[in-house]
């Protein structure tokens, strides 16, 4: 066999002599490919447009509200529904449900607006919905505010807009505290403590009997900002703390300087390596005798099984300085907005009016204990102690906040709080440098 | 001698081949009506996708890195602040020096075990020894799985209480979490998919090396390193600069990963991880996450500038 000598020859050869004559010449099956792959797509693009006219285009009559839900849960999926087949039947309208990821929904809502959105969908209080609602993407619905009951006014100003009208109609609701285990703390002889001093001796007394005081977990990053919120409401009051979240304060302020400082002192009775670690695992700890205590929203009964959720009690952070006391605390509130321009204005009101009544919050209840109602209203009769306990929480609460990634801005939450906290768990000694580039990274985003 | 069935060519074919390829390069093609449309159909189409899903977006990209934009509302919303972006994103950022650097690790890495060692094993595997296919197909397997299984896999091994690798050692590392190590966890982890690619890329390669050029070697007498290093390596010049191009690729594009990890936190900061952390989702800050994008273009841009340059320069030669 002679080397090839030229190109052509070299590629004549590595033809098979079965392949060189006859059958599919190369035009043809180019042709046929085509063909193929035209009608694959084209009965693919015909789909997708009919669905999308599926989704979008149903809720011209007057008889249909669509609804847009972030439950995706079961356990909280099956409490919404139930609440919707009880409006059904009591207005006679009709609700078209749409359930999506809890973590997409948050994801996509900037999308979601936008486009085509439902008519009511689920959301958060505080700046979260005050920035949608200032950007033209929410309806005013304070007609149907007018209309409720059993609504404080501290959730009232929580369902405000900045131009002081309502655009959410709040639902259920959660206290953050340091949750700890009754059998446990009755086993050692544990008390809640009520200033930082008893906290830290607490927290002494627990790692000698081979606890862990405090569970941590800060690997999602928002968890952390739980404990800053916390200690800032302590140390510097609710005004302080929700004029820093509007970006009125300094970050490189010595009052904000106070709080890593505190914080750093508290670090050591921490659970380590916490930026490795989810908040189920650290639940988890607390559930299984190895910490003492862990600062967390109620739903960290969700990592309790059922029978043990009634050993789970709560206080609340103690007092670091008595001047500011312990009136002002988080309770994060969920609840429902209606959509700019809906296409059923009037269904619409009517349900964000029915969920706003005690009956509604009454259904969400009986299958979720981990929250509570917040309307006072909300039948209490078959609430947990521990739910008993959050309810005369917060209604005797001083001053609410909601939680830092929903009192201010979601990009000065998501992409500088996040790191820079981690940063602080990781290094907490350098308190300076850090809060100098939150507060040049806070002006970038706030002026912008 | 060589293994290809080949059809022998004739003195005739071989005469008018040349001649024929002179011809048409002298006229245009012939090309009827029908065949037009096609040909206009194939071309168009494919250009008319990547044009409008590649090109103008990172055109708009660049485009939109000069403006300040929360993605609501019309075009009118947008607000042109100049180079504002790129100086936050230089001065004022933590995150983005830590990720370049780790991008920038990510290559070196890449390039310095994963691909050396697939070239090793393929030429292991290139002498055609017992159960050569059941090594490749081990070897090949990480490749078909996507990146994100891969984080999920070596999770088993590194997880801090239940993982193998702490067993073994007997330590108690959290190697995802801890940022001193998790970078190099979960390199190791990426460069164990990439070591097969390379090696089924590189052993593609060695089949169509001409064996007559390794018993010339033998002959002369080289061991069989002198002859992978001197004969064989340079001869596979176009392999290896796929192999540069595709492992540059591979480094730049990583992702996933380290998403499915931890979203690209503490120690696995990545360009790609943040771009998506403030483009994507509620943070929303466009024009942040262009700049950070558009720089991210930039750095692929000075490799792909080199990849030509050195591919026309050799088609020059």
């Amino acid at each position: 066999m002679s080397r090839p000598r030229s190109e052509s020859e070299y590629l004549a050869r590595l033809i098979p002599p079965s392949a060189a004559v006859g059958g599919l010449s190369r035009r043809g099956f180019l042709k046929g490919t085509l063909g193929a792959g035209a009608a694959v797509s084209l009965s693919s693009i015909l789909a997708a447009c009919g669905g999308g006219d599926d989704g979008g285009g149903s809720g011209s009559g007057s008889k249909e509200v669509t609804f847009g839900s972030n439950q995706s849960d079961p356990v909280p999926k099956k409490a919404y529904a139930e609440m919707t087949s009880m409006f059904q039947k009591s207005s006679g309208l009709t609700v078209k449900t749409n359930t999506v990821e809890h973590e997409t929904f948050q994801e996509n809502i900037n999308n979601y607006l936008q486009g085509n959105p439902d008519d009511v969908f689920t959301w958060f209080a505080g700046y979260r919905m005050q920035f949608f609602a200032s950007q033209g993407l929410a309806g005013d619905i304070s007609d149907v505010w007018g209309g409720l009951s059993g609504m404080s006014e501290a959730l009232k100003a929580a369902s405000t807009g900045e131009d002081g009208k309502q655009y959410f109609v709040p639902l259920t609701t959660y206290p953050w505290g340091l949750f700890y285990r009754k059998s446990v703390w009755q086993e050692k002889g544990y008390q809640p403590p009520k200033t930082m001093d008893e906290l830290v001796t607490l927290a002494k007394q627990m790692q000698k009997d081979g606890l862990v005081p405090i569970a941590f977990a800060d690997k999602d990053g928002w968890p952390a900002m739980g404990t800053f919120d916390q200690l800032n409401l302590r140390i510097n009051g609710y005004q302080f703390h929700i004029d820093l979240m509007a970006g009125k304060q300094a970050w490189d302020s010595p009052q904000v300087k106070k709080v890593f400082d505190t914080w750093r002192e508290l670090l050591p009775y921490h659970q380590t390596d916490a930026l490795g670690r989810e908040w189920q695992e650290a639940a988890r700890a607390l559930q299984k005798k190895q910490a003492g205590m862990y600062l967390l929203g109620m739903f960290v009964g969700e990592q309790f099984p059922e029978d043990q959720r009634d050993d789970l009690d709560f206080f609340t952070f103690p007092e670091i300085d008595p001047a500011v006391g312990t009136g002002a605390i988080e309770a994060p509130i969920d609840g429902v907005m209606m959509r700019a321009d809906p296409k059923n204005e009037d269904g619409a009101k009517q349900f964000l009016k029915f969920t706003g009544t005690a009956e509604a919050e009454n259904v969400l209840l009986k299958t979720n204990n981990t929250v509570i109602g917040a309307s006072t209203e909300a039948d209490a009769s078959n609430y947990t102690g521990l739910q008993k306990k959050a309810a005369e929480f917060i209604g005797s609460a001083e001053s609410i906040a909601q939680f830092l990634d929903r009192d201010t801005r979601p990009d000065f939450a998501s992409t500088v709080m996040i790191p820079g906290l981690q940063t602080f768990i990781k290094n907490p000694n350098d308190v300076d440098g850090l809060t100098k580039s939150l507060e040049k990274q806070k002006k970038s985003i706030f002026t912008s | 001698m060589t293994d290809l069935p080949t059809v022998p060519a004739t003195p005739a074919s071989a005469e008018a081949a040349p001649r024929r390829l002179g011809r048409r390069r002298r006229r245009s093609v012939q090309a009827s009506g029908t065949d037009r449309v096609f040909l206009a159909l194939m071309v168009g189409v494919p250009t008319l996708l990547v044009v409008g899903l590649v090109w103008l977006p990172a055109v708009a990209t660049v485009i939109l890195s000069f403006a300040s934009w929360t993605g609501v509302g019309d075009l009118d919303t947008i607000k042109w602040i100049g180079t504002q972006n790129y100086v936050n994103v230089f001065t004022i950022y933590p995150p983005f020096k830590p990720a370049l650097g780790h991008n920038l690790i990510w290559l070196a890495f890449l390039f310095v075990l994963p691909t050396c060692f697939g070239i090793f094993l393929a030429v292991l595997l290139d002498r055609e020894l017992r159960g050569t296919r059941f090594y490749q197909t081990a070897f090949f397997l990480p490749v078909v799985l996507s990146l994100a299984l891969i984080g999920f896999i070596w999770q088993l091994i590194y997880s801090r209480d239940q993982g193998l690798l702490n067993a073994v050692l007997n330590t108690q590392i959290d190697w995802y979490g801890d940022s001193r190590w998790n970078l190099w966890a979960v390199l190791v982890a990426a460069g164990w998919k990439h070591a097969g690619y390379i090696m089924l890329l590189y052993l593609a390669g060695l089949k169509g090396v001409d064996p007559s050029l390794r018993e010339a070697a033998a002959v002369d007498g080289a061991s069989p390193a002198r002859t992978f290093f001197s004969v064989v390596f340079p001869v596979m010049r176009p392999i290896n600069i796929i192999i540069i191009v595709v492992t540059v690729i591979e480094a730049l594009r990583a992702f996933d990963i380290v998403w499915v990890i931890n979203k690209g936190t503490n120690g696995l900061e990545l360009i790609s991880t943040l771009v998506t952390a403030n483009v994507v989702g509620e943070a929303s800050r466009i024009g942040f996450g262009s700049a950070l994008a558009t720089i991210m273009l930039a750095i692929s841009l000075v490799f792909i500038t080199i990849f030509l340059w050195t591919v026309m320069r050799g088609e020059q030669q």
